[in-house]
């Protein structure tokens, strides 16, 4: 803050070269992707491979997030975040250091436009997907804690949810150092700033939310209670609202608890039916009920048409018997 | 081993200073005495981002070895706790690089370690803002100008203490306001580890144009050494984390 103002205008452009101060390698930036915080992220190639670069002048905040991809790549068979390539220094030709890493680069789309794309069953089964990535995280004793929508995208084909800014990791019984007031419990009165796996099972509940509120919404003077008659209100989530409820009021002490009410959730909405389904399902591991149901839905519309049929015979012989009285 | 606590005070004001000593002074002086001082301005919403009268918000800071920042009414609360966190960090990183000069030599410090080493201090860094016991005094400027945004302000030392008390140290708040009806600051709340039971708003205070930062803040200064005097017969632990080290 104070100290960085002065290279506060620092940015790399396309071409620009950056060679690290102790491992000697070079990337050329292509474009920047995104800043923030801490930080800026660029695209970059090196060995002719395209790479994300995330630098800045606050060295100890690089060396922050650089100690939680580490701790990630522990974790086994990890697909949990980009994996880390290269931590350095660099040293620009005016003679200030910059720090940075270089990690996988990971193409793909934000979740919003992923599912305005292919469709809203996406929300759920992504969700799942997430689900099953935080219990692993969870279990390996961190929670995400900066959890929200801006740091998610989907990578595909097959579509998968990938999670991008991993700064806010904190080791669970921890506080939690970085969080967006939106998808934050203690902003909304709904618990601590704790890092425990529930923190993140709120924040997921509010990603969901979200997606159907992305302007947000303001807490009011009852945080608590404009939170929940937000859900209520939100039509599109009603088959899930049961487990959001849960997940807000912080109820589930485990991902894997919510991630099988989810579940169950998430089937019995296909066996019955509900009217946004969309059929034209190309993706494979959806259950086949949905044709099912498009076979059902054929079958009733089939059922109707008699019925109008004999309407519209009995107006047509009502009205050549009106000529005929008329003619008459 | 027991751990240092660390000392803050965090100024947040709207204006710059009009009267007494120099605000910039007085935070070297609390800086000298292991007190970091900080201090968040806030702009009025129509106001650009860079207003010649909050200059001294970063003067004040850089002389108080803390951390300043410059914002907007509606990101006080988010600013509020990145700024305190922020300069316990800095804190602990002072007091690691100086115990680094004096292991490996005076002109080695975080920066011209290794990356892999320096993720391995920086772990170290972390534990300590964890578990370190943390002191924060708020010092809010009551001033005229000041009395519309006192709801966001009370609303966010609330919201610093949620975060400040999920970590595992200890905590302790005290709330004063400035200037006073007679004296240079007037106590809102008295030193408490938890803030939730604040329900009652700051006082409607207007007390013209005057804005005494400095005198204010070494009042403030002293609110530290009053309650360490009183403290100091209960337990032993309250010396300054530069003595203690790790």
């Amino acid at each position: 803050m104070n100290q960085t103002s002065k290279k506060q205008d620092f940015r790399l452009r396309p071409g620009d070269v950056v060679t690290g101060k102790w491992h000697h390698k070079k990337y050329v930036i292509r474009k920047r992707l995104g800043s923030g915080a801490i930080g800026s992220v660029y695209l970059c190639e090196s060995d002719g491979k395209p790479q994300a670069l995330k630098i800045s002048d606050k060295s100890s905040s690089i060396t922050m997030e650089v100690n939680v991809l580490k701790s990630f790549q522990k974790v086994q068979g990890n697909r949990l975040g980009p994996s880390l390539l290269d931590v350095d220094d660099w040293i620009d030709p005016r003679g200030e250091r910059y720090s940075f890493y270089v990690m996988e680069f990971l193409r793909g789309k934000q979740l919003s436009t992923f599912i305005h794309a292919h469709g809203e069953e996406w929300l759920g089964i992504l969700m799942l997907q997430l689900l099953d990535d935080l219990t692993e995280l969870h279990e390996a004793g961190w929670v995400f804690g900066d959890l929200k929508t801006d740091n998610l995208i989907v990578t595909y084909p097959p579509p998968r949810l990938r999670w991008i800014d991993v700064g806010g990791t904190t080791q669970i019984g921890r506080s939690i150092k970085e969080f967006t007031e939106f998808y934050d419990r203690g902003y909304w009165n709904f618990g601590s700033r704790k890092a425990e796996p529930s923190y993140d099972l709120f924040a997921l509940a509010m990603v969901m939310l979200h997606f159907y509120h992305p302007k947000r919404f303001e807490r009011g003077s009852n945080p608590q209670k404009t939170l929940l008659q937000k859900l209520y209100q939100t039509k599109p989530l009603a088959p899930y609202q049961p487990c959001l409820a849960k997940a807000l009021k912080g109820e589930y002490t485990t991902s894997k608890q919510m991630k099988d009410e989810l579940a169950s959730l998430i089937m019995k909405r296909s066996d019955k039916g509900s009217n946004y389904y969309r059929i034209n399902q190309r993706n494979s591991n959806t259950q086949p009920q949905p044709r099912r149901r498009s076979q059902v839905n054929k079958q009733t519309k089939a059922a109707g048409h008699p019925f109008l049929e004999s309407i519209g015979i009995f107006i047509v012989v009502i009205l050549f018997y009106l000529f005929y009285l008329i003619l008459k | 081993m027991k751990k240092g606590t660390l000392k803050q005070i965090l100024l947040i004001t709207d204006g710059c200073s009009n009267k007494g000593e120099d605000p910039s002074a007085v935070a070297a002086l609390a800086a000298q005495q292991g007190i970091t001082v900080n201090v968040i301005g806030i702009l009025e919403d129509n106001q650009s981002e860079d207003p010649t009268g909050l200059q001294e918000v970063e003067d004040i800071a850089l002389s108080g070895n803390g951390v300043s920042q410059i914002v907007y009414q509606q990101a006080l609360s988010q600013t509020v706790q990145t700024v305190t966190r922020q300069a316990m960090t800095q804190t602990l990183q002072g007091v690691v690089n100086q115990e680094l000069k004096q292991i490996l030599g005076p002109d080695k410090s975080l920066d011209e370690l290794p990356p892999e080493q320096r993720g391995e201090v920086m772990e170290v860094v972390d534990d300590l803002g964890e578990t370190s016991d943390l002191e924060v005094l708020v010092l809010v400027d009551s001033s005229a100008s000041m009395s519309n945004k006192l709801p966001t302000v009370q609303e966010s030392i609330i919201d610093l203490s949620v975060s400040m008390n999920a970590r595992i140290g200890r905590n302790r708040f005290a709330i004063f306001t400035f200037p006073g009806k007679k004296k240079p600051i007037e106590k809102i709340m008295d030193w408490s580890p938890k803030l939730d039971s604040i329900s009652s708003v700051f006082p409607k205070l207007t007390s013209g144009g005057i804005t005494p930062t400095g005198p204010a803040l070494k009042e403030a200064m002293y609110q530290f050494g009053k309650k360490s005097l009183k403290r100091s017969f209960l337990k032993e632990d309250e010396s300054n984390i530069e003595e203690t080290g790790f």
